[in-house]
């Protein structure tokens, strides 16, 4: 070929490199939620209750010195049930099991929902020791949800429990 | 069928790019020779950045972005050569997979570097996808959140790891000084696979030709400045980020996952990873026999362990000849190419022996078949006519496909390689009636065994031993690249050599005639 030609020829296919490295760096944009949705991220880390006896003073006197805890607590923890209600209809239930062989690790979960945006009366509920019926934890809020906005739902002791956190500057 | 098509597609396309760069230039002849390039820039653009990034949570988006816009001449344009020779790097590594697959080049003595090259796609992808979140803009917060809630699928973690990206107050700094380590620490790793990688072959090109090298890094620099690489929005994770300009190249399997469902991405990743590293252990044609030494005829002159191109040859203690080494091939590297009995001084076919046996030679094609070959066809041409060349072609089996040239007038003689032809057939031929000789093998940079038709320009070139010798004319010597499929121009070549030169008859540029004594 034609050392003119060739040259051209080059030019044309190092810029088609360039441009289809260039273009697909960046394009086609991607959206991974419509616009006028946004998220609840409903995700918890926590250990489930345990049946503890309390020890007669007999059993305590027993034990060596540096083991007299007053409690006996098996190993194992409970199952955690869980219940997120919007509007009052449910919206996600499920039993979280402990992690761990002995079933003795943190219960977890981990869940995204899409919903439009609006206003909502948002509800959660759990038990985490299944022995006692009902809920030992609830947390109940009207909650206002922005295009795009990500309100997280959690668990906290240190936060009262239950919570509700749509940013930084607009806790629940 | 299919690797059979994908084969045809890449010859064409590599074919129709030859006309414009050259065999030596051409980019899909050095896919390999260029990722390593790619990650060279890669690694001193890298650098620079890493020395001014900031790893606390405010510094790491402001330090990266102030690169990008206050020192856009040197930061951001590195910035950008880093991001597009990325990109480059995971397109070049998946094309060198697919030719690689489509050549066929994955089993045999090539599983070393089939199941080597495996790994290094998941170092690649993993460092890509992890420098992504150092910048931590949008980006990098989608990027984030989506692996881990991908990696959560997995058993692996007793709490989920999307969790550190729950609420703005969820991450601290640590995460980005923990970040850049492992960005910096799969790198090396990936360039401790690509020194596994290449282990087994002689004569790496480590580079790509210089014309290559300038040519891409334009390009880059050219993208860096049309549309340099910048920082989206900062992360803010209590937003959800969306109109993404997602890099296709690198984070194509988060929209992936979104459309499907984590256990179809991780089924299709585990699932590709498995049928790579099985694709040499399914059944395939039984391996050709390997290179075997005469020990007699070996002086260990190590000609063979300099051109093989696997490094299948080394060299021993010979066991008869005190003082002298002998060849010693590894089975499992040999490719079964020829190209050390075309190196080996002793397979010229002037020696007298009946039986011509060499120091290194095929079991399914000896040099001394060879000679009996040539010499059975030189006989059946008779008495020549002035003016009527007579021609020998020596090709390759994996090349253009030279049978079809045999004729009244043309001996063509097929080699497992080109590059197993001692240069001293060529002489032979000559003396032994053939007015000229034509030599053809595959396009420059397309060998299958690699460096076969680079010794074979240079034996006959008279720059590598065995050469050429002196008295062989060269006019009467015409070598021709033609791949597999490039018959038409191997037959055109071949006419208008035999057009010149009989054209131009000369008899006194004939080397003296030779007739092996047989008695």
């Amino acid at each position: 070929m034609a050392k003119p030609a060739a040259i051209a020829g080059q030019i044309v296919l190092y810029g088609a490199f360039a441009a289809f490295i260039g273009y697909f760096s960046t394009n086609p944009t991607y959206k991974q939620i419509p616009d006028d949705v946004a998220l609840i991220k409903l995700s918890m880390s926590h250990l489930g209750g345990r049946d503890c006896r309390k020890r007669s003073a007999e059993e305590l006197s027993k034990l060596p010195p540096n083991m007299r805890a007053p409690l006996d607590c098996p190993r194992g923890r409970s199952d955690i049930k869980l219940v997120l209600e919007l509007d009052g209809k449910p919206m996600f239930e499920t039993v979280m099991h402990p992690t761990g062989l002995s079933r003795d690790g943190v219960s977890t979960v981990y869940k995204r929902f899409e919903i439009k945006a609006g206003t909502y009366q948002l509800a959660v509920k759990m038990n985490d020791n299944l022995v006692n019926p009902g809920f030992n934890f609830t947390k109940e809020a009207r909650v206002t949800l922005k295009p795009a906005q990500v309100l997280v739902v959690d668990f906290n002791p240190d936060k009262g429990g239950l919570f509700f956190q749509q940013s930084a500057a607009n806790k629940l | 069928m299919l690797r059979g098509n994908a084969q045809t597609l890449f010859d064409s396309i590599e074919n129709f790019f030859d006309g414009y760069f050259g065999g030596a230039d051409n980019p899909l002849r050095h896919l390999g020779a260029l990722g390593l390039y790619f990650l060279w820039i890669l690694v001193a653009s890298g650098l620079y950045l890493y020395t001014v990034l900031d790893t606390s949570i405010d510094g790491v988006y402001s330090s990266i972005d102030y690169l990008s816009r206050e020192q856009w001449y040197l930061g951001g344009i590195l910035r950008s050569l880093h991001r597009y020779a990325a990109d480059a790097f995971v397109l070049v590594m998946m094309l060198h997979l697919l030719r690689e697959w489509a050549h066929g080049r994955y089993y045999g003595f090539r599983l070393y570097s089939w199941i080597t090259g495996v790994p290094l796609i998941w170092f690649a992808y993993i460092s890509g996808i992890g420098g992504y979140w150092i910048v931590w803009d949008r980006l990098a917060q989608f990027s984030a959140v989506a692996t881990t809630e991908l990696l959560d699928w997995l058993p692996i973690f007793s709490e989920p790891a999307a969790r550190n990206f729950l609420a703005p107050d969820s991450i601290n700094d640590r995460f980005f000084t923990v970040l850049v380590f492992i960005h910096i620490g799969v790198p090396l790793m990936l360039l401790l696979g690509l020194w596994a990688h290449v282990n087994r072959i002689s004569r790496v090109d480590y580079l790509p030709s210089r014309r290559l090298m300038l040519a891409t890094m334009i390009s880059f620099l050219a993208l860096a400045l049309l549309k340099p690489a910048l920082s989206d929005a900062p992360a803010d994770l209590a937003l959800v980020p969306n109109g993404l300009r997602l890099d296709w190249f690198l984070l194509f399997i988060h929209p992936l996952t979104d459309l499907s469902s984590p256990a179809a991405v991780w089924g299709l990743v585990f699932g590709a990873t498995l049928l790579l590293f099985a694709l040499p252990f399914l059944p395939h044609p039984a391996a050709a026999p390997v290179a075997v030494v005469d020990a007699a005829n070996c002086n260990g002159c190590a000609r063979c362990h300099a051109d093989c191109p696997y490094e299948a040859v080394t060299m021993a203690i010979h066991p008869d000849k005190p003082g002298h080494k002998i060849a010693v091939v590894d089975a499992d590297l040999c490719a079964s190419c020829g190209i050390c009995a075309g190196a080996c001084p002793s397979s010229t076919p002037f020696r007298s022996q009946e039986k011509l046996v060499t120091g290194i030679d095929m079991p399914q094609q000896p040099v001394d078949a060879l000679r009996r070959q040539l010499e059975a066809r030189l006989a059946s041409w008779g008495t020549p006519t002035p003016g009527q060349a007579r021609l020998v072609v020596f090709g390759c089996d994996k090349g253009a496909d030279v049978r079809g040239l045999d004729a009244a007038d043309t001996a063509a003689i097929s080699l497992l390689c080109t590059g197993m032809l001692p240069p001293s057939f060529v002489e032979y031929a000559l003396r032994s009636g053939a007015d000229g000789i034509v030599v053809t093998g595959c396009r420059e940079g397309g060998c299958e065994f690699r460096l076969g038709m680079q010794w074979t320009r240079e034996r006959l070139a008279r720059s590598r031993e065995p050469h050429l010798r002196g008295l062989v004319p060269l006019q009467r010597l015409q070598v021709v690249h033609a791949s597999r499929g490039d018959g038409g121009l191997l037959a055109a070549a071949v006419a208008e050599f035999r057009n010149r030169l009989e054209m131009q008859w000369v008899q006194n540029t004939r080397p003296p005639p030779f007739s092996r004594r047989t008695r």
